[in-house]
């Protein structure tokens, strides 16, 4: 049997390595799908406890953090399309309009 | 034998998280993001959850990875010519939290918690029927509420990409 210790070492390395990808990379595409890796990382550690726990409950809040996930995508690709209408552009250094 | 198995997803699951981050092409990216995902599913599958596993692939990878490529394909756009001129703290603080992370986590001690300390809850007849009874009574209002966001983001994502729709000319580009 894994021990329960694993499977929340590699959910953080894998958080890490997405907050470290929206940190780094300039592509907005990019950006969301760090995004989905660091959910994926919250789905581990919500199934690894459930499955420790012995509760299924970990498991149907998969089903939310689902469903929030693929809201964000929807919402983020379709205002990547908006400003790529615009500016031609999925640079986040490019994209500065708001920016003081 | 599941030891071994989780390695190897571990492993894989890294791997390709890494490269999702570190390659320049985005539909390299997206594509070793699909990779992932799978593997993600075989770590469910080994943790006795094989309705999200199923889920998993379904939902991500044949819907949400599709679209993906899809954006990819429409907008076309070039390789990353480099990382952000910030990439050198992004990198240093990123593995900073992460050995914090890490740390507070030993430090707190539940690795050492018996995991059959733990009482069983209800017994639960199968993993797919215990799921849906879960959704279905305890978890009813969070289920709507699950459901309004995924209509307000249809709506969102209607309004936000489709053009001219409050009746404005089109920019140039």
């Amino acid at each position: 049997m894994v021990p329960l210790s694993y499977y929340v070492i590699l959910s953080a390395i894998v958080f890490f390595i997405g907050v470290i990808g929206v940190l780094i990379r300039r592509n907005i595409i990019i950006l969301l799908l760090s995004i989905e890796l660091m959910l994926n990382a919250a789905n581990i550690n919500f199934v690894a406890f459930s499955h420790y726990l012995k509760t299924i409950t970990g498991q149907v809040f998969v089903f939310f953090v689902l469903t929030v996930a693929a809201a964000e995508v929807v919402i983020g690709l379709a205002i990547l399309i908006a400003l790529y209408r615009g500016k031609a552009t999925v640079n986040v250094e490019e994209v500065n309009l708001m920016k003081w | 034998m599941t030891l071994v198995l989780f390695f190897y997803f571990a492993a894989v699951i890294v791997a390709t998280a890494i490269l999702v981050v570190a390659l320049h092409k985005p539909i390299y990216s997206a594509l070793s993001l699909l990779v992932m995902f799978f593997h993600v599913a075989g770590l469910f599958v080994l943790l006795d959850a094989e309705f999200i596993a199923a889920v998993q692939i379904i939902v991500y990878a044949g819907a949400i990875l599709v679209l993906y490529l899809f954006v990819l394909m429409l907008l076309n756009v070039r390789a990353d010519e480099g990382y952000h001129q910030q990439f050198r703290i992004g990198l240093i603080v990123g593995l900073a939290v992460l050995v914090e992370a890490i740390f507070v986590l030993g430090q707190s001690g539940f690795a050492d918690r018996d995991p059959a300390a733990v009482p069983p809850a209800a017994p639960v007849p199968g993993n797919t029927e215990g799921i849906g009874r879960a959704l279905y009574t305890t978890y009813l209002f969070p289920f709507e509420v699950a459901s309004l966001i995924l209509l307000v983001a249809m709506i969102g994502a209607i309004i936000l990409a489709k053009k001219g729709i409050f009746g404005k000319e089109e920019r140039g580009r």
